[in-house]
């Protein structure tokens, strides 16, 4: 019976694709949730500073949009976020020295929500920041 | 017959419109009081409107200035101070624009109130003026002491006070006041919201075209 063969194997490739298309939709649905949620969280705590667009203002507030920057600083971002930033950093190679302050009431999925969408949204980045990788980054918060 | 009537006064109707926006005025805030005067002998009635009263500030420079650096002309004047976290950067960040729009015009300056008399010294506006990207005297940042900045608040109908139990430590409003060269307020519009910004866009050409 080679009819029959044939669309059970067409079956079985049209399951595996839409098994590995369904994979994959589920965690780009995720990834779009956590901008989402990012992008609320940005414009309540953030946008003020760093501006909707992410451009940040002059020499006082820097732009988010330094993909060299988060990529140096990837396992730092959660501690700047929660923390804030009294060092001098440089982005885009200019100097800031002013005071980034703290922002104790954010909870490490708030954290994880606004790191993927700050670095999706200014950054480019197509992978998500997950509630695990904040923690571990808090644990080691100087 | 009826249309051409009915055409006729629409394109009435239309030209009256036109005029009345050409001439269109700001209107004046504040109290007004009527005066009495006697000019040539006779008695006429002036109206007094709220004017922004002299002051002595400090600026970025360490000069004294009075409200004689903004004779003959315009000003868009707020309060803010350098390290608060919530309304200032976007309301610096919105009057940033109408600089860059307006810079090298001697038709219009600025005037940005700290009311953080204890920390923002001159030296620390400078350098919170040369991070925004201001390096002319078209823009100037001013401190003075606490009772006179506040009362200066009052006089531009801007609410602002000392509270620790605010983020920054100081509560106030981010209006941007629209100022004319007689001292009084033209316009008022929350420097935090772009579509109020952009009344003040349209009220600044508006002001200008009075002293055309
Ligand atoms: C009061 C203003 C202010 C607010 C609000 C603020 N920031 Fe910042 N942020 C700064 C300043 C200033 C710096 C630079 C710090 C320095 O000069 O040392 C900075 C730096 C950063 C950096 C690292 C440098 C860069 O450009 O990538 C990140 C990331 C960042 N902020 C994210 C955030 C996020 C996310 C929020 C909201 C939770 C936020 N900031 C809220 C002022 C602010």
């Amino acid at each position: 019976m080679p009819s029959f063969k044939l669309s059970t194997s067409l079956f079985a490739i049209l399951g595996l694709v839409i098994a590995f298309s369904n994979c994959q939709s589920k965690e780009s649905v995720e990834k779009a949730q956590y901008v989402a949620n990012g992008r609320k969280l940005f414009a309540t705590h953030c946008q003020n500073c760093h501006g909707a667009d992410g451009k940040g203002l002059g020499k006082l507030y820097p732009p988010l949009d330094d993909t060299l920057f988060y990529k140096e600083h990837q396992d730092k971002l959660a501690c700047y976020i929660k923390y804030g930033i009294d060092t001098t950093i440089h982005v885009h190679g200019i100097a800031y020295n002013s005071k980034m302050p703290e922002n104790p009431t954010l909870t490490p999925i708030d954290i994880a929500y606004l790191i993927t969408y700050i670095t999706t949204e200014f950054g480019n980045s197509e992978t998500k920041v997950s509630v695990d990788d904040v923690n571990k980054q808090l644990e080691n918060c100087q | 017959m009826i249309r051409i009537h009915f055409i006729f006064s629409f394109l009435v109707g239309l030209s009256l419109l036109a005029c009345q926006t050409e001439k269109k005025k700001l209107p004046i805030y504040g109290n007004r009081e009527a005066e009495e005067k006697v000019v040539d002998g006779k008695t006429i009635v002036d109206t007094i409107y709220h004017t922004i009263p002299n002051y002595e500030f400090l600026n970025q420079d360490s000069v004294i200035i009075t409200n004689k650096v903004f004779e003959n002309k315009i000003y868009i004047s707020n309060f803010f101070f350098t390290h608060c976290p919530t309304i200032c950067p976007t309301m610096q960040r919105n009057l940033l624009k109408f600089y860059e729009k307006y810079k090298g015009d001697p038709r219009i300056a600025f005037l940005s109130h700290s009311i953080d008399f204890k920390y923002d010294s001159p030296s620390v506006l400078k350098s919170y003026a040369n991070k925004l990207g201001v390096d002319s005297e078209q823009w100037q940042f001013v401190t003075g002491d606490k009772a006179s900045i506040y009362k200066m608040a009052d006089n531009y109908f801007v609410y602002a006070k000392e509270d620790k139990n605010v983020p920054g430590g100081y509560d106030h409003q981010g209006y941007l006041v629209l100022v004319d060269h007689d001292k009084r307020i033209r316009a008022a519009y929350d420097g935090t919201d772009d579509e109020q910004v952009q009344l003040l866009f349209n009220d600044v050409e508006t002001l200008l075209k009075e002293y055309e």
